[in-house]
């Protein structure tokens, strides 16, 4: 299970982009880092992200080694209805991790 | 001697790889399109002190209705070693094509982004920065 935590406002107006923020917890091992000893630590990087807005896939990334550690992804949805938003996201071993919060559109 | 041999190591890492063919890297994702040059503003900053966490805010100026809008956003960083950043897949329900990440940047270089647009064009942009101390270094050769 991968960390995360994300942001959104508790309300939001009709048709009017609100803000996500999304920080996930991980290391993004880029495969260039060595241990002291000498050992190369492998690529671990979480490859995927994407985004549901009442069920319907709003917004997806494809993460490479070029991500910081603890991916921090900000972008924007826009809302006709009230509706659960929900992140999930993968990394290269399989593990995965999620997020969600209700959506209050006024 | 050991300094002999680490040598290579450090220069390397420092980021005087030459750098990726960034118009190679367009032509192969616009499929030969040629993209133009506006509508994209890249938000980084032009010295960046630690290649590790670079803030990147991309912004393209589109309706995003169903008839126009943005549909994806490509992120390039000619020398990374892995030069291919991220690619971010958006739609009319995003309501703003507006994307912020944290990169890292292996050496000064230039950052190009492309979008593409719904209808098949292609807009682009690019943004050097310079950086002081890049990513992927490694530990031992701090």
């Amino acid at each position: 299970m991968i960390d995360g935590r994300l942001r959104v406002p508790e309300s939001v107006k009709r048709g009017e982009p609100f803000e996500v923020r999304l920080l996930i917890q991980h290391p993004m091992e880029n495969g260039f880092r060595h241990e002291a000893d000498g050992r190369a630590v492998p690529v671990h990087i979480v490859n995927k992200v994407a985004c549901r807005y009442g069920g319907r896939e709003v917004f997806t990334v494809d993460l490479g080694t070029g991500i910081s550690a603890n991916p921090y992804l900000v972008f924007f949805v826009r809302a006709a209805e009230s509706a659960q938003l929900q992140v999930e996201w993968i990394d290269d071993t399989g593990a995965t991790g999620s997020a969600s919060a209700t959506v209050n559109v006024g | 001697m050991w300094l002999a041999v680490l040598a290579p190591w450090g220069a390397r890492a420092q980021g005087f790889r030459s750098p990726a063919d960034t118009s190679k890297w367009i032509a192969e994702v616009t499929g030969g399109r040629a993209p133009e040059r506006s509508g994209i503003e890249i938000e980084m900053p032009q010295i960046a002190e630690n290649g590790n966490a670079v803030p990147l805010h991309i912004r393209v100026a589109s309706p995003m209705t169903a008839d126009d809008h943005v549909k994806s956003i490509h992120v390039f960083a000619e020398r990374n070693p892995r030069p291919r950043v991220a690619t971010f897949h958006l739609g009319p329900d995003n309501g703003r094509a507006d994307v912020t990440t944290r990169v890292r940047l292996g050496g000064t270089q230039d950052v190009t982004v492309l979008a593409e647009l719904s209808g098949g064009r292609w807009r682009v942009a690019a943004q050097n920065v310079l950086v002081t101390t890049g990513a992927c270094l490694d530990e031992g050769s701090l």
